[in-house]
């Protein structure tokens, strides 16, 4: 039954594989206040090399969302595929790496070390470790702070060696749960643009979640607003943007008038409150 | 002008006050200054009817400074001056051969080799139990109870029981006082280890998890390393826990060797000068073994890249 559906779907505006398949997934967490409807009946396609933010205020289930795909929560209805398996295999085989809000590094390893901790984990040989994390601390302009350790390195920083970790096995899919978060608006800019150029050279497909109107816009192929109480998708709108976009998009009134449809969709799902 | 002038005096005295051996060791000095005071206070005034009692019985006349003087270098006091205790202590550490039965050395050895045995025996114990608290909702369930309960028996009311049971089984020496100081110093360090083996951030747990990394390696690359500050600090508690288990084991086996025979055939025969510098032993061992385990912990903190 889901065969068909993606195939449906996907042939009628996605030529190419999906990524993500999520069909009427649904969550619900029993609390001591009663059933909290983290998602209700959410479907979403992704397809291989999208940028797809997530955008809503707290409570809206886009964090959850992204961990239902990663299988570290298991949804109570509906079904998903990620690359065409399910989450739990696609977990197994180690088809994506997951960025957190923290950085998360280990703090008695050094950067270097830190880099390879998946590696290491997953069997990849001595060279082989040493190799791609030369590599991919080099992606995120990080040369030369290989044998610091993490409390020698800036906030914005730990949180680039956070992504290299989740890159350096190279899986297809990169899962970012608001990521720049935490971080200043001067050091954000920079690493949306890093990233930018990270997604466009590697071609990897990323699920970001983000609670910043601008940042959703500027990095986005496709943007997906949510709102609370249920957690559900409100509205899904494209970003046509080249891939090779730069921060002066943001003043372009393409750029103003797709920030002003997300504020409207967050309003829209926020007067259901009130 | 007036500040310097001031300052020239000051200066002197200043510089001294600040010099780091200054700083470091003038409050230790200070309160080891004022305990020995008390203390010397304290002998005049237990022994002095004791010493007052001797003079009269053997009809001698004498004065006030006969009696101070009586109440520091009584043979039995009741509690003896500083002065005696650091002289019998340098007379049983450096007067005999250190396999000599009235050696303090060799009596410390005994005791120090029961206590490393019993803190060996007692971290791998704590370890493991800890380990199966984290890993299994049942075992935490069924274990600890227990594990709580073995330490609200006294051990004084234990130990004599654990020698004799041992003893019929043919266990005699090292082993039976090892497995008691084992039994009491396991304790601390379960408890650290189960805080320490769950101190990791949900968030890297979440990471193993999204790697799938095995139980086995998320337990060698993230709770080990993760518990080692709490694995330190239990250990420090463990280890002086230990030699008080080795000293109280030495009591019911009719102390033919260790710190605790010392303190048994002390009070046996009134020796309270040959008790204090045995407890005096004991303390040096104690200090000692936890300064090692802080070296060990400094050395462990350096090789993980911990701030300086």
């Amino acid at each position: 039954m889901n065969k068909t559906l993606n195939a449906t779907a996907g042939s009628a505006s996605l030529p190419r594989r999906l990524a993500v398949d999520v069909h009427n997934v649904s969550l619900t967490f029993e609390t001591a206040d009663g059933k909290v409807d983290a998602l209700s009946n959410v479907s979403l396609q992704v397809a291989e090399g999208e940028f797809v933010s997530f955008i809503g205020p707290s409570g809206c289930g886009k964090t959850t969302m992204l961990r239902v795909i990663a299988d570290l929560q298991q949804p109570s209805a509906g079904s998903l595929l990620v690359n065409g398996i399910s989450a739990e295999q696609a977990r197994l085989e180690r088809q994506y790496g997951y960025v957190f809000q923290a950085p998360a590094l280990f703090p008695w390893r050094t950067i270097e070390n830190n880099l390879k901790l998946p590696l290491e984990i997953m069997g990849f040989s001595d060279s082989e470790q040493r190799q791609r994390a030369e590599r991919y601390l080099a992606l995120v302009n990080l040369t030369g702070f290989e044998r610091k350790y993490p409390w020698q390195l800036s906030g914005g920083m730990q949180q680039r060696v956070s992504i290299a970790r989740a890159l350096s096995f190279d899986p297809a899919l990169l899962l970012m749960d608001e990521p720049f978060g935490a971080l200043d608006e001067i050091v954000r800019d920079h690493l949306n643009e890093q990233l930018l150029q990270l997604w466009d050279k590697t071609g990897k497909t990323v699920l970001f979640v983000t609670h910043s109107i601008p940042e959703a816009v500027f990095l986005s192929t496709r943007i997906v607003v949510m709102s609370p109480r249920p957690g559900r998708i409100i509205d899904v709108i494209d970003c046509g943007f080249p891939r090779d976009r730069t921060l002066e998009i943001r003043e372009t009134p393409e750029f103003l008038k797709i920030a002003q449809r997300v504020r409207v969709g967050l309003r829209a799902g926020h007067s259901y409150d009130e | 002008m007036t500040s310097s002038a001031l300052a020239v005096p000051a200066s002197a005295a200043g510089r001294l006050r600040h010099h780091p051996l200054v700083v470091r060791y003038l409050p230790i000095a200070t309160i080891v200054l004022a305990l020995m005071a008390i203390w010397y206070v304290a002998a005049v005034l237990m022994n002095l009817a004791l010493v007052r009692d001797a003079f009269e019985r053997e009809d001698t006349p004498y004065t006030v400074s006969d009696l101070v003087e009586g109440t520091m270098s009584a043979e039995r006091p009741l509690l003896p001056a500083p002065h005696q205790v650091i002289a019998a202590f340098v007379d049983s550490v450096f007067g005999y051969a250190p396999t000599s039965p009235r050696s303090l050395v060799y009596h410390a050895t005994v005791t120090l080799s029961a206590t490393l045995l019993g803190f060996a025996l007692g971290a791998m114990l704590g370890i493991a139990l800890a380990l199966m608290i984290v890993h299994s909702r049942v075992l935490e369930k069924s274990l600890l109870p227990w594990i709580i309960c073995s330490q609200m028996v006294p051990i004084l009311a234990l130990a004599p029981i654990f020698i004799v049971v041992l003893g019929a089984i043919g266990l005699h020496g090292l082993l039976p006082k090892s497995i008691i100081s084992a039994y009491l110093c396991f304790f601390p360090i379960t408890i650290g280890m189960v805080k320490g083996f769950t101190a990791p951030d949900p968030m890297q747990l979440d990471l193993m998890r999204t790697w799938s990394a095995t139980p086995r390696q998320v337990l060698a690359k993230l709770r080990w390393p993760a518990a080692m500050p709490y694995l330190f600090a239990s250990l420090k508690v463990a280890i002086s826990i230990s030699l008080i288990g080795a000293i109280v084991a030495e009591l019911p086996t009719g102390g033919e060797a260790g710190i605790g025979a010392r303190l048994l055939a002390g009070s046996y025969y009134g020796q309270t000068v040959q008790i204090w510098s045995a407890l005096l032993a004991a303390a040096i061992l104690a200090s000692g073994l936890i300064g090692l385990v802080g070296l060990a912990e400094r050395l462990v903190g350096l090789r993980m890249g911990a701030r300086p």
